[in-house]
């Protein structure tokens, strides 16, 4: 198997630079382009002490960097949630949002930004929002005992992020229409146009946590994707592995809606595409899908605000490539993944 | 190594079966029958320690089942669950590792010696061509039998399985069933549910019939599978011929159970 596991690295590894490359191209790109030996000189008299200032100073070093940062660790976050989730769940058709996670955490956001809560009340009040929500799935998918159970707990998911979308509205029905709810609403839309160095100083740490935990556990995650008897007459104690892997991945969820709202799809998408890279094995699975998706969310949030004159929700561009992504998994959903 | 002793078994406070007694040593094996629904699979989930026993006990070894660890259940009993579709893509030699499970601590991953385990269990089975197939691509003989190497890698003295030979077409279910015999050569304590009374005949020690989760019979296979006793079991009237050596098998015959004779 070490042939496998040596493509395993090569794949993360080559990610792992191209990754690098498109943070570069990233920090020169958008309305204000920057040539690429400019951004490397910046970057460098940041690294040295030399920084002199300047427009292209400003532009790179607080207001793309900053982004840049909150874009990777939000496609991380997201990507590495979704894995977790489907391999808990044996279902690759699962993830923060058709859980209903995100859903649940932009409530629980919702409501902070309605009560005008600090930014870490928020984050708190997002996990314990998806925390119920992905409860509530759970409890609602097991009480049906259904035939299909894969696209059970999807539409299980979906009734329940469609609920909480209701009360979403209720709270934005009820907000200050001049300060409050455009608040809101651009968030909800997701974005990381606000992204500032206080917003990667919020989420790393939440996110840096959940994905310690995931990896740290990674190969006994593996046994979660058994049924239940057969991980438990292995010696696996599932509940509690369980109650940890979810308690990470939704943690993972609610920092990254907290900063950016509600951005669809990757966490569906991402852990597939390194799925057909690496192979289902986690300890393998969770690094790849983790660069992927960093890479994903840069490309993604890059195109964004250099396509047009005014920017594009990245949430918008993930569903244009997640829709089609997803059809064609629930089209071969009866077959291997 | 293996003591049951007036075990009740079932879900909550639904009873699926009671009064089932036995013994297994070092080396020997019991064949479980039962028609559908008779409680075999819930037997096994509480002999294993997944479901808690409703009354009596189950020792291991010595020790109360129920004061067990998971891991240490894990170390002293394998299971071989009927086997299914998997979700996901696993290789076989990843999805042999995971038998490894009870000897790793939380937070360890599979190393060679794990490896060189999960290689000797496939080859033990003959068929460590598959390591790097992915299960999901297996034929369904070809993943009953990657499912006893998982359970082999656990490098427990106790084996369970649960219908073993189901689903699987007659040359598989052959092979599968003289794994079972050589098992039984190297000193493990096997049980194991079927639906054909031939098969505990020629491959167990000792057979217990279960009817409704009650204890028909429990006795050497050659004594316990007498034709009323499947006959009643089963509700079909069935004759035992000899089939050469010694061996005999059994033959539905037309009828209604007790016209015969």
């Amino acid at each position: 198997m070490s042939g496998l596991s040596s493509r395993a690295w090569f794949v993360s590894g080559t990610a792992a630079l191209g990754l690098v490359v498109l943070v570069l191209l990233a920090l020169g790109a958008g309305r204000y382009p920057i040539s690429a030996s400019e951004v490397a000189a910046i970057l460098w008299s940041h690294v040295d002490g030399t920084s002199r200032g300047g427009t292209a100073d400003a532009v790179v070093w607080q207001i793309r960097f900053p982004r840049i940062g909150v874009a990777l660790l939000v496609g991380a976050a997201l990507a590495s949630a979704g894995a977790a989730y489907q391999h808990l769940f044996r279902n690759p058709l699962v993830a923060p949002d058709t859980l209903g996670v995100s859903s649940g955490s932009a409530l629980g956001a919702v409501l902070g930004i309605f009560l005008g809560a600090g930014f870490v009340a928020i984050e708190v009040a997002a996990f314990a929002g998806g925390l119920l929500a992905v409860g509530a799935v759970m409890a609602i998918a097991s009480r049906l005992r259904a035939h299909e159970p894969l696209v059970t707990l999807i539409l299980t998911g979906i009734v329940v992020a469609s609920l909480l979308g209701a009360a979403i509205s209720l709270v934005k029905y009820l907000a200050d229409p001049y300060n409050q709810l455009p608040a809101i609403t651009f968030w909800l839309l997701g974005s990381f146009a606000a992204a500032s160095g206080g917003e990667v100083r919020s989420l790393l740490p939440a996110v840096a946590l959940a994905l310690i935990v995931l990896l740290t556990l990674a190969w006994r995650i593996n046994l979660l994707a058994l049924p239940e008897d057969e991980a438990r007459a292995l010696g696996v104690d599932t509940k509690r592995l369980r109650a940890i892997v979810i308690a990470a991945a939704t943690l993972a969820t609610a920092a990254s809606v907290a900063v950016s709202g509600i951005i669809g799809w990757i966490g569906l998408v991402v852990p597939h595409m390194a799925r057909l890279c690496v192979g289902p094995e986690f300890s393998r699975l969770l690094p790849a899908t983790a660069i992927f998706g960093a890479a994903f969310m840069l490309a993604i949030d890059t195109l964004a605000r250099s396509i047009a004159p005014i920017e594009v929700p990245p949430g918008v561009l993930t569903a244009v490539v997640g829709t089609p992504v997803f059809i064609f998994l629930l089209a071969r959903s009866r077959r291997a993944f | 190594m293996l003591d049951v002793r007036d075990l009740a078994f079932g879900f909550g406070s639904r009873r699926v079966g009671s009064d089932v007694t036995f013994s297994l040593a070092r080396g020997e094996t019991l064949a479980v029958l039962g028609g559908n629904g008779a409680g075999k699979t819930t037997l096994f989930r509480t002999l294993l320690g997944l479901l808690p026993a409703q009354a009596g006990s189950v020792q291991v070894g010595g020790d109360a089942l129920h004061s067990l660890s998971p891991i240490e259940r894990a170390r002293r009993l394998a299971y071989v669950p009927q086997q299914h579709v998997p979700a996901f893509g696993f290789s076989v030699e990843e999805a042999v590792l995971m038998g490894r499970a009870a000897r790793l601590s939380t937070f360890a991953r599979p190393g060679e010696s794990d490896r060189r385990i999960a290689r000797d269990a496939l080859a033990r089975l003959g068929v460590e061509g598959l390591a790097p197939r992915p299960v999901t691509e297996l034929s369904g003989g070809e993943r009953q039998l990657v499912l006893v190497a998982r359970a082999l890698a656990q490098e427990a003295p106790i084996l369970i399985l649960d219908e073993p030979t189901a689903s699987l077409d007659f040359g598989n279910r052959a092979r599968v069933l003289s794994e079972i015999d050589r098992l039984r050569g190297t000193g493990l304590s096997i049980v194991f549910s079927t639906h054909e009374p031939d098969h505990a005949l020629t491959h167990a020690d000792r057979a217990l019939l279960l009817a409704e989760g009650k204890p028909l019979a429990l006795d050497a296979s050659d004594r316990a599978l007498t034709e009323s006793n499947v006959a009643q079991l089963y509700g079909v009237n069935v004759r035992r011929v000899m089939a050469g050596g010694a061996r005999s098998v059994f033959v539905v015959e037309e009828g209604r159970p007790g016209e015969r004779r």
